[in-house]
């Protein structure tokens, strides 16, 4: 005998000792890469939040004016504000107050500001030079100061200290947004006007504080640095408690219905396949039979969150569908026969025992697909809501801006090196909205998890 | 251990007779009656016409190789095979007299009376509590809490269940053994109070001891229920029924008392697969 069985028993243990040996070098591979893969796409989603957050943070604090102001008697010639007297019928007072409001916005409360800046400034200014010192201050602030005085008359004869936005271009300048060293001509300030903002910043007058305006105030053009979120807050908010009210029900509807009531025949599979397809049709095209179905045929109002929602809504109905129904799946069916087998129906088997079961999968699904709605803004311009609107809907049914729209628009708004940061800032405020939405999805799933 | 459910029984249940194994209760009554019932999944025949008597109080067994047809027509006795879309029953099954197929038919009441317990224990994943209580909340069976904690208390008692987890029953009931689980799944079907328990290789997905367990369990529920169970297990059956069907191939090959299946078949498939020639 030429091989023993000792012989045999060595070979034997080497083949597979080799064979071994590749296998542990393709599992390392393998492991290798999906690290690799891993760490790069963590790598891009950093630098896409560092580069967000370092451009749109500093808009979160904008240029702003500190001074003393003098609710000048001579200037401000208005009656008292009118009381509704006893027996006076409330249209005669309205009538009386309206008169008075007009009164009120005739006064020149321009030259109001002229002369706190001029008095802060401690310099005499020149008629001609009105032009420049103007163009320190956004533009709508005097209206600003109109309105304070009509919450509070009694400020007449009183010098207070009034907190002002200052405009977009003084805050590029003050921030840096612009090359300090261009030629006068390509500067979009006055030399008068820089070292007039130089002056008030160093002096404390002009302060970089925490933009209220941002949350506050409705997209603007006339006067840039007050334009705000509210609007579009508002818009996106209305829009998405629609898509939450009619996706959602009908949504897990719809997929209990399919996955555990229809019968499996030739129609069901035709409906699943076009769920299926739908799922996958681009949104804008969602846009195009909200824009011809909503405000074509039914009339609806145009850039209203009501089409926006509706629209939406549309668009999540598959996601949210296909969702439950990958849940519905996922529960054994001994749960189901548990249930029938005790004398349960089929009803109540699904909302006794399936459904609570599937119920995080179902609240995930319909958060994401929620959210994806959210920060959708293809079909939206379909639907008019890329128009300007500068008002906060208190209904659905008015004209509105939405977050992703408003980024949109001002990621095209001419004022570049203001609009930029604005931009980001809209982004962040896009992205904690969702982050919270998320951040709500995971705790939902947590807390209604079954634990086997 | 399980006193109170030999005490609760009516004296005129307790007869002597039967085989050597055990001491069976069943009566002449005719519970279930099957007559010609055949099978189909789609095209395919599962079932080729069975009749069979059912006896009250009796345990029968069906034994038979893999894919012969005994859980499928065990199914067809409460109806769970209407979950099944592509499933087809003919011929006629009676419960006390009534076609259980007629249209007219609840289902749900039906399941009341006929339980089933399942091969592989499958309790709700909720409270011990909970699971026990589900049944008879759902058939209004308990007006009060205190009747619902009775109901409870009495179920996991027969099963022998109630030492073990009384402490805890609002632990939630999959955290129990596997054996555990299927007392709980017993207790649970015996809560609705049904006079027939169907079950389905009840022992199959348990080790030797909580298959003990479970075997004396039957024993102890065949004073009070119909018990209809199939296993794969021949010495179960042996151990643990009145009388045995053998199936095979769809159809019911033999229906006799256990002692004889076991020691003198009339027919010679039946001989082979208890001696072991195939199976």
């Amino acid at each position: 005998m030429s091989i023993t069985i000792e012989q045999r028993r060595q070979h034997r243990l080497m083949t597979i000792e080799k064979s071994l040996s590749t296998r542990h070098r393709k599992e390392r591979r393998f492991r290798r890469l999906g690290l690799a893969a891993v760490i790069v796409g963590m790598t891009l989603v950093a630098t896409l939040f560092a580069s967000i957050l370092m451009r749109g943070l500093p808009a979160f604090w904008q240029a702003t004016f500190y001074m003393e102001l003098y609710f000048d008697p001579e200037v401000i010639q208005v009656e008292d504000k009118p009381q509704q007297a006893s027996g006076e019928s409330q249209a005669e007072f309205n009538q009386r107050f309206a008169a008075w409001q007009t009164q009120v916005g005739l006064v020149n409360w321009q030259s109001l500001i002229d002369a706190a800046l001029q008095e802060t400034l401690d310099e005499e200014i020149e008629p001609r030079q009105l032009r420049d010192l103007r163009a320190l201050l956004s533009s709508n602030e005097r209206f600003t100061l109109r309105n304070k005085f009509v919450e509070d008359p009694s400020l007449l004869g009183q010098t207070i200290e009034v907190k002002m936005l200052a405009s977009a271009n003084v805050d590029v300048w003050i921030k840096g947004n612009i090359d300090r060293d261009l030629a006068d001509a390509r500067q979009q300030l006055s030399a008068q006007t820089r070292a007039w903002a130089d002056q008030l910043y160093d002096a404390g007058v002009i302060r970089n504080a925490f933009s209220t305006s941002l949350f506050l105030n409705t997209d603007s053009r006339s006067a840039p640095a007050s334009a705000g979120l509210a609007g579009a807050f508002m818009g996106s908010l209305f829009m998405m408690v629609i898509v939450i009210a009619l996706s959602v029900p009908l949504g897990v509807a719809s997929a209990v219905y399919l996955e555990e009531f229809a019968p499996k025949n030739r129609l069901t599979d035709i409906i699943e396949i076009n769920i299926n397809n739908l799922a996958a049709v681009p949104s804008i095209v969602f846009g195009l039979l909200g824009a011809s179905i909503f405000i074509g045929y039914l009339g609806l109002p145009l850039s209203a969150p009501l089409v926006g929602g509706l629209v939406l809504t549309l668009m999540t109905l598959p996601t949210i569908i296909i969702a439950t129904r990958a849940s519905l799946r996922s529960i054994p069916p001994s749960i189901r026969q548990a249930a029938l087998g005790i004398g349960a129906s089929k009803v109540q088997t699904v909302f006794h025992h399936v459904l609570p079961i599937a119920l995080p999968g179902i609240l995930t699904g319909s958060i994401l697909g929620v959210a994806q709605a959210l920060g959708e803004t293809a079909p939206l311009l379909l639907i008019g809501m890329n128009a300007f609107v500068a008002n906060v809907p208190s209904t659905p049914f008015e004209q509105s801006a939405a977050l992703p729209v408003q980024i949109y628009l001002w990621q095209g708004n001419e004022l570049r090196n203001f609009f930029e940061a604005r931009t980001s800032a809209a982004i962040i405020v896009l992205l904690a909205l969702m982050l919270s939405l998320n951040a709500l999805a995971i705790w939902l799933r947590k807390k209604f998890e079954t634990r086997w | 251990m399980n006193t109170s459910a030999k005490t609760n029984m009516p004296s005129s249940m307790v007869s002597v007779g039967g085989g050597e194994s055990r001491t069976s209760k069943a009566t002449n009554n005719v519970k279930m009656r099957a007559k010609d019932v055949k099978v189909f999944y789609g095209d395919t025949q599962a079932i080729n016409g069975i009749d069979i008597d059912i006896y009250e109080n009796e345990v029968l067994a069906f034994i038979g190789p893999s894919g012969c047809g005994k859980s499928t027509f065990l199914r067809c006795l409460n109806r769970m095979n209407d979950t099944i879309d592509i499933c087809r029953v003919e011929g006629e099954i009676t419960l006390d007299q009534k076609d259980i197929y007629a249209p007219d038919r609840d289902v749900v009441l039906l399941r009341a009376q006929v339980g089933i317990v399942f091969q592989k224990p499958n309790p709700f994943p909720k409270s011990i509590y909970e699971n026990i209580a589900y049944g008879p909340r759902l058939h209004g069976l308990a007006k009060r809490k205190a009747e619902l904690d009775d109901i409870v208390e009495s179920s996991l008692r027969r099963a022998g269940l109630w030492e073990e987890v009384k402490d805890r029953l609002d632990q939630p009931g999959t955290g129990l053994s596997g054996g555990q689980q299927q007392r709980l799944c017993i207790a649970r079907t015996i809560a609705v109070s049904p006079d027939i328990i169907l079950m389905d290789e009840p022992c199959s997905a348990l080790d030797p001891i909580a298959t003990g367990k479970v075997e004396q369990l039957i024993d102890e529920l065949s004073e009070s229920y119909t018990i209809v169970m199939v296993t794969h297990n021949m010495q179960q059956a042996a151990r643990v029924a009145d009388r045995t069907a053998f199936f095979h191939m769809g159809d019911l090959i033999e229906v006799d008392s256990t002692d004889t299946i076991f020691t003198n078949p009339q027919n010679q498939r039946t001989h082979d697969y208890i001696t072991g020639r195939y199976g």
